[in-house]
């Protein structure tokens, strides 16, 4: 009766391995290419890691042992020691993978909310920050008087209550 | 003054409501398929040896529509798509090529050996260098390429039977009735 | 048997849940003790039944009973011991029920300690916290029981626990991070209650004060050992990588930071009510967007066959009923929250509303930068990633006012404090922590670096001005000890939680400078230099365990020739899934780590390795743990305790009072 779904399930457990295996990057990569340049080592250690390998679920080239993201970087390698600059490896890369390859998204007409945003997030919390302020300002002004009594009104009772307290702690 | 007052307290529901909306439309977001740059460019020009070891080039390409799939002997997924492969060939619907992504020679010529071998030809690429031309992120992955060698569609993961029905067939069809296919250009 | 006990308990609850939610409310809202006094006894069956739950599926674990397909799918029988008894969070199914039961948990605690808090408050409080744990138990049973049989067809072994999840970071992080999360459902329920009974006072606040701070520390906790385990297991040295699941607890910590503080202004000045009713709503609700999009597989890329929008559907509906519940009884109720005091434009009122609209603006952010990725995508149909790049571009300019705002709030006084005198008391620590900061970095490196210097110079910024205030506040007193002990508990956690931040601040800026790595390939015998280390291959060995092999290989790590240790990097090979794995070698210390990954072996016998110095990446962490301790002295603060205190005198005077033996009242 249930055969399908089960069969099911078990195609499904079968995913989740092979899955486990692709998108965990357990297998800390280690490469050992050689450059002639201190230079040349540091960039590509900036393009590995600035760049998506795109097979997994979030990890930079440099985070991840999966196939293409080792392929990936033998071309990036090969590429800087042809000495092709890293505007170039980034051109052949977007032209392969498109923006999903860059963790760091191009600045275009649709990707401008995600820098313009935070700013607007600002300004809005400033804003409220502000009336917030204003009311407050607005309360000190018209019931200082009232204010000030009750707050001396709270620091003897707060006083008081420490000393309760206290004595507490002295009698037991 | 009290329509502002109004306003500013129902502005957090309705940002909430909105971004739940937001939510609920990516929830749908048939996303899994990572659409390919190369949709709608020439498959990249390669001269790479074959897995039997004959020289091919774009020129071996079939001149109609075609499937190009990349598989390889370790990817368990390939041999669930398999028989899919083994019966539209069988069937005559549509050629396939292969591409033997990142494998063994050996292997990948005793894995064809054990399951059948549906394909026109298997570009071997041993090193994944011609997978980075065409975008390739993992096997199994299918590529719809038409008559002038152009891709047309990409399918990541598992092309089973229904699949095919659904995504690819419709499609096909479409490319195959000559007119549409300059429209869809 | 076992497993349908579970399930039935499992309904047990469920119904419990029901009654707490309608029968305790109901009775808060006529006034009716008998009903409200239910939501206690009603609160530990629960939490009985969900323990007894919960002790089914471990024990269907620790039985390889694989007939129950969730155990099937996530343990094996080679699994170590201690690991199939973890392996009941290590999926799905069993996480969200380790979730609800440490929501029970929760509830129990709150039934517990909460003595002091009126019963028709503490009914609403528990109710709503019922009504919580019904939508999770119907959500659970419904899309995701881990108690289905796979009768037919049981496999013999089982599959297998991921190989990254057996481990003690894995044993750790998760319960703690789900502890945190699940904490504040409390400050909700309680916010919630105070809309309900128009009771939002500083009673309220010194209520709920208490409850946000241990969530807030969990929270913390579950953090700092997600980025440790992530650190050592992992592989790459990455603390943290900005994923998509990493995010949303960040969103939360920094929402229940914000929500820390302004609670402290509302118990102390009755001020902010209405924002820190809303921070406890933004709070929870980054809580459940967490759970929806670790569970939904909203943001997963390809590869990722786990996805299931129908639970996602179903999270999406409750974090409508209860977020947008409650937004709705803000709106509504909001109007009661008026009043509380004035301040002026230079007072801790206004340092700490700073604080609290960089934080909540730091965490929009971080969610803008999570969430865009499929925004773009619903408006384009094209696939971006947004990584680390994108958010320390726009977090670090965030941090900076607010590390800079962390020195002078709690120096200033309420209400006003005149500019000046901040200036004088801050002008020195500001000029030792200028002069420090560039010179410590550039005397010990010889290099000019800005970020160490920004990092050393915030840290000092931060430390010197709690510590001069300290002194300033002893100082008052006759004499020192006097003036220790006189001081709160709650300003020793702040203090605490404060210099955490600095000894994180200068972990961060100083690792991210200083680190430094390279991959080698070499063979047994040779040695490379790196820093001032010298690390020297020696033999490879073949290791074994119960469910994987591998080989190992000793490094002997040496420092102007004197011998410093010896460090084993391995690598695995699980049984049950052929998945391989590394064991990074790590020697952690206190300034410095050292860290050894291992490649493969390749065909002339040479290992390829990376070795990485790590300076004062334990900074990290450790800051991390002051911040949890600080949080849980000030919830320890004697003010809250005496309320309660006070409560039971008064309940015992009413006892001895009732039994007539009134004599005894006037001791």
């Amino acid at each position: 009766m249930n055969f399908y779904k089960i069969w099911l399930r078990n195609i499904s457990v079968f995913f989740l391995i092979c899955s486990s295996f692709v998108s965990f990057a357990v297998v800390a990569q280690v490469d050992t290419f050689q450059f002639d340049k201190a230079e040349n080592q540091e960039r590509f250690r900036n393009l590995s890691n600035e760049l998506r390998c795109p097979m997994c679920q979030n990890t930079s080239l440099s985070g991840s042992s999966g196939g293409v993201a080792e392929d990936l970087r033998r071309e990036i390698y090969l590429m800087i020691k042809e000495g092709q600059t890293d505007r170039e490896i980034k051109d052949f890369m977007f032209e392969r993978y498109g923006d999903f390859i860059f963790y760091k998204p191009r600045l275009t007409v649709g990707t401008i909310f995600l820098w313009v945003g935070p700013a607007f997030f600002l300004l809005i919390g400033g804003c409220v920050g502000f009336s917030v302020f204003r009311s407050a300002q607005s309360l000190t002004l018209k019931n200082k008087t009232l204010t000030d009594s009750d707050q001396n009104k709270i620091e003897s009772l707060l006083t008081r209550e420490e000393q309760n307290l206290k004595i507490k702690g002295k009698t037991s | 003054m009290l329509g502002y007052e109004m306003l500013k307290r129902l502005l957090p529901i309705s940002a909430f409501f909105s971004f739940i909306a937001a939510l609920a439309v990516g929830l749908f977001l048939e996303n899994k398929d990572l659409p390919s740059v190369l949709v709608g460019k020439q498959v990249p020009s390669f001269s790479l040896k074959t897995i039997d070891g004959s020289l091919v080039t774009n020129n071996d390409l079939p001149g109609e529509i075609f499937l190009l799939n990349v598989w390889g002997s370790y990817c368990l997924p390939c041999l669930i798509e398999h028989p899919t492969f083994m019966s539209l060939t069988e069937r005559g619907e549509i050629p396939v090529v292969g591409i033997n992504y990142r494998d063994e020679l050996n292997l990948a010529d005793d894995w064809l050996k054990e399951n059948g071998d549906p394909f026109l030809f298997s570009i071997a690429d041993p090193s994944g260098r011609f997978g980075i031309d065409l975008g390739v992120y993992g096997a199994p992955e299918t590529y719809l390429v038409d008559a002038e060698g152009i891709i047309r569609y990409r399918h990541v993961s598992v092309l089973n039977d229904s699949v095919w029905r659904e995504v690819f067939l419709p499609l096909v069809k479409s490319l195959r009735t000559p007119k549409i296919a300059l429209v869809g250009m | 048997m076992l497993p349908e006990i579970g399930h039935f308990s499992l309904i047990l609850a469920l119904n419990l849940c029901v009654l707490l939610s309608v029968f305790p409310f109901i009775g808060s809202v006529k006034g009716d003790v008998v009903l409200m006094s239910l939501a206690r006894p009603l609160t530990v069956g629960v939490f009985v039944f969900v323990a007894l739950a919960y002790v089914s599926l471990t024990a269907a674990f620790a039985t390889d009973d694989f007939s129950v397909l969730y155990v099937a799918e996530h343990s094996n029988t080679l699994l170590p011991e201690r690991y199939k008894l973890t392996a009941v969070w290590g999926g799905h199914e069993g996480s969200f029920l380790l979730w609800i039961f440490m929501l029970s948990g929760w509830m129990l605690a709150v039934a517990h300690f909460s003595r002091s808090v009126p019963l028709d408050f503490l009914a609403r409080v528990l109710s709503i916290l019922g009504m919580l744990s019904v939508g999770y138990l119907l959500f659970l049973l419904a899309t995701s029981n881990p108690f289905d049989r796979v009768v037919p067809l049981a496999p013999a072994d089982g599959a297998d626990l991921n190989s990254a999840l057996q481990d003690f970071g894995f044993i750790v992080h998760p319960p703690t991070l789900y502890m945190g999360y699940v904490g504040f459902s409390v400050v909700f329920a309680f916010a919630m209650a105070a809309l309900l009974s128009g009771r939002l006072d500083s009673a309220w606040a010194r209520w709920c004060r208490p409850w946000a701070n241990v969530a807030w520390a969990i929270l913390t906790l579950g953090l700092c050992l997600g980025s440790w385990w992530a650190y050592y297991e992992l592989g790459w040295g990455g603390w943290w990588a900005w994923d998509p699941v990493e995010n949303p607890p960040l969103i939360t910590w920094l929402l229940g930071t914000a929500l820390v503080h302004s609670l402290a202004v509302s118990e102390k000045r009755g001020a902010f009510k209405s924002w820190t009713v809303m921070l406890s709503i933004l709070a929870f609700a980054g809580s459940l967007l967490g759970t929806f999009i670790t569970r939904s597989g909203l943001l997963t890329s390809i590869h990722a066959f786990a996805s299931d929008p129908e639970r996602g559907i179903f999270i999406l509906g409750i974090l409508v009923l209860s977020i947008g519940g409650g937004l709705l009884l803000y709106a509504v109720r909001s109007p009661l929250l008026k009043g509380g005091v004035g301040f002026e434009l230079s007072s801790r009122e206004m340092f700490l509303l700073t604080n609290n609209v960089l934080l909540v603006v730091a965490a929009a952010s971080v969610l803008l930068g999570t969430l865009f990725p499929m925004i773009f995508q619903a408006l384009t149909g094209k696939l971006i990633s947004i990584g680390p790049p994108y958010f320390n571009a726009i977090f670090i300019p965030l941090m900076i006012p607010l590390i800079f705002f962390m020195a002078v709030g709690p120096l200033s006084m309420w209400k006003s404090t005149s500019v000046r005198s901040m200036v004088t008391r801050l002008g020195r620590v500001a000029m030792i922590s200028l002069v420090l900061g560039i010179g410590l970095p550039l005397v010990i490196t010889l290099e000019f670096d800005f970020w160490s210097i920004a990092g050393v110079g915030f840290a000092l910024w931060i430390s010197l001005s709690m510590i001069s205030d300290f002194g300033n506040k002893i100082r008052k007193k006759s004499n020192i000890v006097e003036g220790v002990r006189g001081l709160s508990l709650s300003y020793y956690g702040m203090q605490l939680a404060h210099i955490g931040v600095a000894v994180m601040v200068a972990g961060i800026s100083l690792t991210s400078s200083y680190s430094i790595e390279k991959s080698v390939l070499l063979q047994s015998g040779e040695s490379t230099d790196l820093g001032e280390f010298n690390f020297e291959i020696g033999a490879a060995r073949s290791v074994s365990g119960k469910n994987f092999s591998g080989q190992e290989v000793s490094i002997n790590v040496s420092k102007d020739d004197i011998f410093l240790t010896e460090l084993l990097p391995q690598r695995r090979v699980y049984f049950a899934s052929g998945t391989p794995s590394t064991e990074m070698a790590i020697d952690a210390g206190f300034l410095r780590d050292l860290f050894v990954t291992l490649g493969e072996q390749k065909e002339n016998g040479a290992w390829s390795m990376t070795l990485y110095v790590k300076p004062f990446v334990r900074w990290i962490w450790l800051g991390a743990l002051f911040m949890v301790f600080g949080g849980l002295v000030s919830a320890a603060d004697k003010r809250y305790r005496y309320l309660q205190e006070s409560v039971d005198k008064n309940k015992k005077s009413l006892a001895t009072y009732s039994s007539g033996k009134t004599a005894d009242v006037g001791v």
